[in-house]
């Protein structure tokens, strides 16, 4: 029977609205997803990989919370790299490059088989708000949805305004229309909203390359995977892609089109990201340069597309395809579609609750791009959190929110919501403070268990999870007690260039040394052999990484702990700011604006004092 | 980063009395370790024992110079949970020159406390329950007067505008880091990798001058404090009357510090702006008939303490030889300032034949004019001449030597090559302490710095 009536309804089946609409399912909701074209669900509109830096830990994260991004990920990987593994295993950032169509179909077979989950093709043009809460949709064909909670993950589609050069056309992705009527809706209902910006490069036909002047970038040796689970094996044939560089002549060629160039000739208003800039604009911005990397990424198993990852451009076609031209390996290449620039509505996210619930109207919440972020992984965490939350809301339980120290999620939401954000808003590792505690390979130790909690997580995830905990104490506790033989090591030692030693050792001092780790030792000494094998290859890297940072996590953990105190004072969010004479008007503001729920939070506003903070704290007394 | 200050709970300490110059000043200090804080700067008997809400008496010094006494105090304990901040508790009474104070901080810090915040005893009281609800308001208008007048002071004590050079300091630490954090989050990228020995080179010249800074703190201490000024000289030469003559000088502002024993121990002489502390006083009031020998013990002490030595001598009977001899004779450390007066110029038969003496008559106030011209000039000369930035801010010093300290562990580990994350923590550290002085905060600053001067970004 069709029905009308839903507990969650998803608008936009992006990475944000797939995960909202499954963890919502998932934990028992009744979920529409409402998407404009049921063939484009979970597209990666821009280029084919997931993970990387900073973004890695966060898929890690996700699937450690019970997300699909990861499972999905692995599922459709054609190249897996573990990014900068030469330093410290906090920067360990997991990548892979996609195939794009498989990445869709994995999502939609998954979304498909969770029976809780409704799809609705249409376009929402308006919402039905009444006394300050959220009741339903109204689509473009006159039809009226209602729910006790709505999320809203639109992308780039909201009043989407694309620009090749100064051509400009109405659309939320090249080629599919754009959505009008919610941005309206919203500004009526008294919210606030901007401009952004970003592009696309060009995608080519693989087949007019020529790879033998490009150097060549393989997959990892031993390619691991995005999921924890178990039953997940990480792929055993990979893809390639290839570097080649911009020179001279693409520089000059490009500048010839500065003059039809929407950035520049001020036709595009938004603020594009700094870190993902256009070509024109690394040219323009860093003329010293004489060359810009480009990486060749193939778009799947069966295709011949490629992504021409670093040469985002929205400058006129002739313009562009005689650039690229230019560049070894392209002198050929044939264009399947320019790239382009892409304006879009967002809403500043300090006008949300850190549950990503909007502030003004109940039960509406946001997620993805409509927040002003970028990129599929900080899209897809937000979309998880807010199912969650959407549905924990409408069934009178505790929020489920995240602390910056557990994860880059709660970075990410608790920057949004206390700064906002100007540009589109890409997570690093730089952002989080506890950078050494947020890693890829602790993010099930981190979440899962919260996640259980809740009723997210699978029973069977908390039990890799605890036992990979349990292991990797042993191991460690064994290292931390015993010792090794002079005789028993220092040939190896002397093999890896390493000193010797004069005496008998605690194997722990061995494993401090940047050169030596237990799978090594493992190999060369039978006593540590017999001990260890046992265990499984995750509980040992575990172990290894607690040994070797011991101290450094150590002075994390107490960093936290100091800041934690502050996240136990919690504040009403009806709190009553004017009644506090010594507050600085400023402050009030403030506070009044975004709605700290504890002291923790509103201490990280931007452009409040400690002695804002103290004045708040002794007013809210004990 | 500042902020994590309201989160502790570790021992601070701060004066209780109103900042100026009275008979007596409060220190109180506060939190778990209190009582065995003191303890170290309190040798006399173990506090372990006592009771609290006792007064007791003693002499208080350093840990790292035990054998130099600061002050003689009286001190109290308190127990948690009956006290102020609802901590343990020890208040110590001491004389009240600013300097004396000043030197009891510093061998609490030593050894082992914190200063605190503007506002923090209060704050803690009220977090330990201490004070009701009722009595918030008017604690929240306290701190936010605290510190506003804390700033206002602090501002009024970066003299030679050093909150700029930490300032630049920051800024290139934070251009440093944003090198290794531009490695740490665009590593795959065609980016620039941070040169670890002009790292190594950067750390080496910051650290530099953070020293530099820290021991400046010293010759900041006393301009505030007052230069302490030793008047010495051979029996009868004219010390008191000397002296007097400079207390009555119209010019001067002149302050007393009592002594425990109502003397007068110190006198505070400000000429255009410039504090001299006039040390040991008492011992010339009292008289000016001491026995040769012991002068030339005691002119040795004081002389030593001392920044400037006025060293008078009777211009009719002293010869040139014997002045420069008996200077050699306090075997004086070369960066003290000396003052040669040539006194009794009003007497016959004095020789003006020593050009670098100035001539007074301290009885007749000859010459006071040309002394006191002296004074000023070679400390105001010696401000320009060395254009160095002077720290007077105990809590600034100890914000540099966190910093100092981050530091050189970020050096050791660029040193063992450890990862780029690591040194980056360290670094962090660094620029967070410094940014404590200066008010700012580190994250936005540095993506800033990377978004700015690197082509990063696919």
């Amino acid at each position: 029977m069709q029905e009308n009536k839903f507990d969650i309804i998803v608008v936009g089946a992006g990475h944000a609205g797939c995960e909202a609409a499954a963890a919502a399912a998932n934990l028992g909701s009744k979920v529409l997803l409402i998407t404009m074209d049921m063939g484009k669900i979970a597209q990666m509109s821009c280029n084919p990989a997931m993970g990387g830096v900073a973004k890695g830990q966060i898929v890690r994260e996700i699937d450690a919370l019970g997300g699909y991004s990861g499972i999905v990920s692995d599922a459709s990987t054609i190249q897996f790299r573990m990014l900068n593994k030469s330093k410290g295993p906090a920067m360990w950032s997991p990548r892979t490059q996609n195939d794009r169509v498989k990445f869709s179909l994995e999502w939609r077979k998954i979304l498909e088989s969770i029976p809780n989950i409704s799809f609705w093709q249409d376009n929402v043009v308006d919402l039905i708000i009444e006394k300050e809460e959220v009741k339903g949709v109204k689509t473009s064909m006159g039809i009226l949805f209602y729910c006790k909670s709505l999320i809203l993950t639109n992308g780039t589609f909201l009043n989407g305004q694309i620009h090749i050069g100064k051509q400009q056309m109405s659309g939320g992705r090249i080629g599919e229309k754009s959505s009008i009527g919610i941005t309206e809706s919203l500004i009526k209902n008294g919210f606030q909203t901007g401009r952004m910006k970003t592009g696309t490069p060009p995608r080519i036909d693989g087949r007019s390359l020529n790879y033998e002047k490009m150097e060549v970038q393989n997959g990892d040796e031993k390619p691991e995977k995005f999921s924890y689970l178990e039953k997940i094996k990480p792929i055993k044939n990979q893809k390639c892609c290839w570097i080649t560089y911009t020179n001279n002549k693409v520089h000059e060629i490009l500048k010839t089109g500065f003059n039809e160039s929407p950035m520049y000739s001020g036709t595009i208003k938004g603020l594009g990201p700094r870190y993902c800039p256009s070509i024109e604009d690394k040219i323009n911005r860093f003329a010293e340069r004489d060359r810009h990397q480009i990486f060749v990424e193939p778009e799947g198993w069966d295709t011949v597309e490629i992504y021409v990852n670093g040469f985002s451009t929205s400058l006129p076609y002739e313009i562009q395809k005689k650039a690229i031209q230019q560049i070894p390996g392209f002198e050929n290449s044939k264009m399947f579609r320019p790239g382009y620039a892409i304006e879009y509505d967002y809403f500043q996210p300090t006008q949300l609750h850190l549950t990503l619930e909007t502030k003004k109207i109940k039960f509406l919440y946001f997620a993805g791009q409509i927040n002003g972020t970028t990129g599929y992984e900080e899209a897809a965490c937000q979309g998880l959190l807010a199912g969650i939350n959407s549905h924990l809301k409408i069934n009178n339980k505790e929020p489920f929110i995240l602390k910056r120290s557990e994860a880059y999620i709660g970075v990410l939401i608790d920057d949004l919501v206390n700064k906002g954000t100007e540009e589109p808003y890409r997570m690093f590792t730089s952002r989080a403070e506890y950078r050494i505690l947020l890693r890829q390979d602790n993010a099930d130790i981190r979440l899962t268990e919260l996640s259980n909690n809740i009723g997210l997580a699978s029973n069977s995830r908390l039990k890799i999870v605890n036992k990979k905990i349990k292991e990797a104490e042993e191991i460690k506790n064994w290292i931390e007690k015993t010792s090794v033989d002079p005789i028993e090591i220092n040939e190896y030692l002397t093999e890896i260039g390493t000193a010797t030693i004069n005496q008998k050792i605690k194997i722990n001092s061995l494993i401090s040394r940047p050169q030596i780790n237990i799978q090594n030792l493992i190999n060369i000494n039978n006593n540590i052999k017999s001990e260890l094998t046992k265990y499984k290859k995750d509980s040992i890297n575990e172990a290894e990484i607690l040994l070797k940072y011991d101290s450094y996590i150590k002075k994390e953990k107490e960093l936290v702990e100091k800041i934690e105190k502050l996240e136990n004072y919690k504040i009403k969010i009806d709190y009553n700011y004017d009644e506090i004479k010594s507050l600085s008007s400023e402050a009030k503001e403030k506070f009044k604006k975004i709605k700290p729920l504890t002291l923790g939070q509103a201490s990280r506003i931007s452009g409040i004092s400690p002695s804002d903070i103290q004045v708040l704290m002794v007013n809210l007394g004990k | 980063m500042s902020i994590q200050y309201l989160a502790n709970n570790d021992t601070i300490c701060a004066p209780a009395t109103a900042p100026g110059v009275a008979a007596i000043a409060v220190i109180r200090v506060s939190g778990p370790e209190a009582w065995s804080i003191f303890n170290k700067i309190y040798y006399q008997k173990s506090l372990q024992n006592q009771k609290g809400y006792t007064v007791h008496f003693g002499k208080i010094a350093s840990v790292t110079n035990p054998a130099d006494t600061i002050d003689e105090v009286l001190f109290s304990l308190f127990k948690s949970p009956k006290s102020y901040t609802g901590e343990d508790i020890v208040e110590i009474s001491c004389h009240g020159s600013t300097h004396i104070q000043q030197k009891i901080l510093e061998a609490l810090v030593e050894a082992g406390c914190r200063l605190a915040m503007p506002g923090e005893f209060t704050f803690r009281a009220f977090v330990n329950g201490k004070l009701d609800l009722s009595q918030a308001e008017a604690v929240s208008d306290l701190i936010i007067s605290q510190n506003d007048m804390a700033r206002k002071i602090a501002l009024n004590q970066m003299r030679g505008g050093y909150s700029e050079m930490l300032e630049k300091l920051r800024q290139e630490l934070i251009d440093f880091a944003a090198l290794i954090e531009l490695e740490l989050d665009f590593g795959e990228e065609d980016v620039e990798f941070a040169n670890r020995e002009k790292l190594i080179g950067l750390i080496d010249l910051i650290c530099a001058e953070i020293k530099t800074l820290t021991s400046s703190f010293k010759w900041g201490n006393v301009i505030k404090t007052g230069i302490p000024t030793a008047i010495v000289g051979k029996p009868n030469a004219g010390k008191s009357t000397l002296l007097n003559a400079l207390l009555n000088e119209e010019k001067a502002i002149v302050s007393h510090i009592p002594g425990t024993t109502r003397d007068v121990i110190e006198d505070i002489l400000t000429l255009d702006g410039l504090s001299f502390r006039l040390m040991d006083t008492a011992g010339l009031r009292l008289s000016d008939n001491e026995i040769e020998q012991e002068g030339i013990e005691r002119s040795k002490q004081k002389a030593k303490q001392a920044q400037l030595v006025l060293y008078v001598y009777d211009a009719s009977e002293e010869s040139d030889a014997s002045v420069t001899n008996s200077i050699k004779a306090l075997e004086l450390s070369e960066d003290i300032h000396i003052i040669k007066i040539a006194n009794k110029s009003d007497l016959n038969g004095y020789i003006k034949t020593d050009t670098t003496s100035i001539y007074i008559s301290a009885k007749n106030k000859q010459g006071i004019e040309d002394l006191i011209q002296q004074m000023t000039q070679q400390f105001a000369l010696g401000k320009e001449q060395e254009n160095t930035f002077v720290i007077t801010n105990v809590r600034h010093v100890e914000s540099l030597d966190k910093a100092y300290e981050s530091l050189v562990a970020a050096k050791e580990g660029l040193e063992q090559k450890i990862s780029g994350d690591l040194v980056a923590f360290e670094l962090r550290g660094a620029i967070n302490y410094i940014g404590e002085i200066t008010g700012t905060i580190v994250n936005d600053d540095l993506l800033d710095s990377i978004f700015t001067r690197f082509c990063i970004g696919k």
